[in-house]
């Protein structure tokens, strides 16, 4: 059966490369998108959320936070404002943005500031998640998927 | 006529040039290694900008009617009257040339191929020594940004394109221009022209002609031209980074070469010196064994 070439890159750098991919989801601006091989081609605005990619029995998620999708001929890419894959998320960092987001969005303020918390809050909530996803991951054995990409972080 | 130079100060001033070589040499490559990782960075970042671009033009190609694509606010063509400029300097000197040649093009833009007429213009200064000289000068600066990282995350450049997308639309400017130095290689950088808006959409090539969209293709659109001004803008801003440092690397270098040099002729000069005076010592003490000498006698 067709693979899927996958790349996920955002201004500064490649954040995840594969060619062996059997199924991609992501967040759509419209609601989520799954795509298999030999997909339609299609643009998409993206929203922010779990970016999952499945290998045969492996999964890998990385969080995504705006952006586009173009799939095209079994090439998925996605461009993305923000992505992070999950071993590069700091959960110590995500929770105590959590914490402060939370906090601001208790206490009345301006409306703009509340936004911003807002917005805050709900990347932290992706980060968290995709982050805790692969320690249970990694808690229940292998997890999918090579990560060789070497990294070339800004 | 001043006294001759003792031996002992010249030592003295060779091993101070000699300390001044070492650190333009650790500078040199301190800036060898920064200027390596901008231009990784500068590769880094092409994928993406090459994406947006082709998926831009071929949208502006595609959307009809025409008429709606021009009545984007980030493509709206005006007559040019007023007018932003973005001038991105070092925050450090000891580079060379590099901001000197910067800031000369940039006064040449603002008084010489301006449109006319102009009935106003305004600047936005990226790096302090372009600050600075805004500022000494009294030039009309309305925003700046200074401290850049020497590794620029593309958050960095989201509030300047956020101010120059702003004005733009506002109608507070009619065009955007980017001065920055464009790195061509080590030995040669120069200072360029670029225009970040009104955005041009880049020649289409139809690849996306039959694709679906979600939710249209004006949409996509409208949420493209945003990251294809930030794109640009990043870009311009590593070119001048990695041109920053290769700027300084081989001004350190010549640097390092001028103090060798120095440091050559001056134990010429101290080998003479020292010469000079054992030859004086010798001849006193021989005049002073022979005036003993024909004391005895």
């Amino acid at each position: 059966m067709a693979k899927l070439k996958v790349e996920v890159i955002t201004g500064e750098r490649v954040v995840y490369e594969a060619d062996d991919v059997d199924m991609v989801v992501v967040p759509g601006a419209e609601g989520t998108i799954g795509i298999l091989p030999r997909h339609a081609p299609l643009i998409s605005l993206l929203s922010m959320g779990e970016m999952r990619i499945r290998k045969g029995n492996g999964e890998e998620s990385l969080a995504v936070f705006g952006g586009f999708i173009e799939v095209a001929h079994n090439v998925v890419r996605v461009l993305a404002d923000t992505a992070e894959r999950a071993e590069e998320i700091d959960i110590a960092r995500a929770e105590a943005a959590r914490q402060r987001a939370q906090a601001r969005l208790q206490e009345r303020t301006a409306e703009i500031d509340r936004a911003r918390a807002e917005a805050a809050f709900r990347r932290s909530l992706v980060r968290l998640h995709v982050a805790r996803k692969r320690r249970a991951r990694a808690g229940l054995g292998a997890v999918g998927g090579s990560l060789e990409q070497p990294q070339v972080t800004g | 006529m001043p006294q001759a130079v003792t031996p002992r100060e010249i030592r003295r001033r060779i091993r101070s040039i000699r300390n001044t070589a070492q650190i333009t040499r650790a500078m040199e490559m301190v800036a060898a290694s920064k200027m390596r990782r901008a231009q990784q960075q500068v590769v880094a970042a092409r994928p993406y900008a090459d994406r947006i671009r082709a998926m831009i033009g071929d949208l502006a190609a595609m959307t009809s009617p025409a008429e709606e694509i021009r009545n984007f606010p980030l493509l709206a063509k005006r007559p040019i009257r007023r007018v932003q400029v973005i001038m991105i300097t070092s925050d450090r000197g000891l580079a060379g040339a590099l901001n000197t040649n910067l800031i000369r093009r940039a006064v040449e833009f603002m008084m010489h191929e301006r449109p006319e007429p102009l009935e106003h213009f305004d600047i936005v200064a990226v790096g302090r020594k372009g600050r600075d000289w805004l500022v000494r000068y009294g030039w009309p600066m309305v925003a700046e940004f200074t401290r850049i990282s020497d590794h620029p995350s593309i958050e960095v450049i989201r509030p300047i394109a956020e101010i120059a997308s702003a004005d733009f639309v506002s109608g507070r400017v009619d065009a955007v221009f980017v001065i920055y130095t464009h790195f061509i290689n080590t030995l040669r950088q120069e200072p360029r022209v670029l225009q970040l808006l009104p955005v041009e959409p880049p020649e289409g090539v139809g690849e996306i002609a039959d694709y679906i969209f979600e939710p249209s293709p004006v949409a996509v659109l409208q949420a493209l031209l945003p990251r294809f001004i930030e794109v640009q803008l990043y870009r311009t801003l590593l070119e001048a980074v990695a041109s920053e440092h290769s700027a300084r690397m081989v001004a350190m270098r010549n640097a390092t070469q001028n103090a060798l040099d120095l440091v050559g002729e001056l134990t010429l000069t101290y080998n003479k010196a020292r010469q000079a005076q054992i030859t004086r010592e010798v001849s006193e003490i021989a005049a002073g064994a022979n005036a003993l000498g024909s004391v005895q006698a």
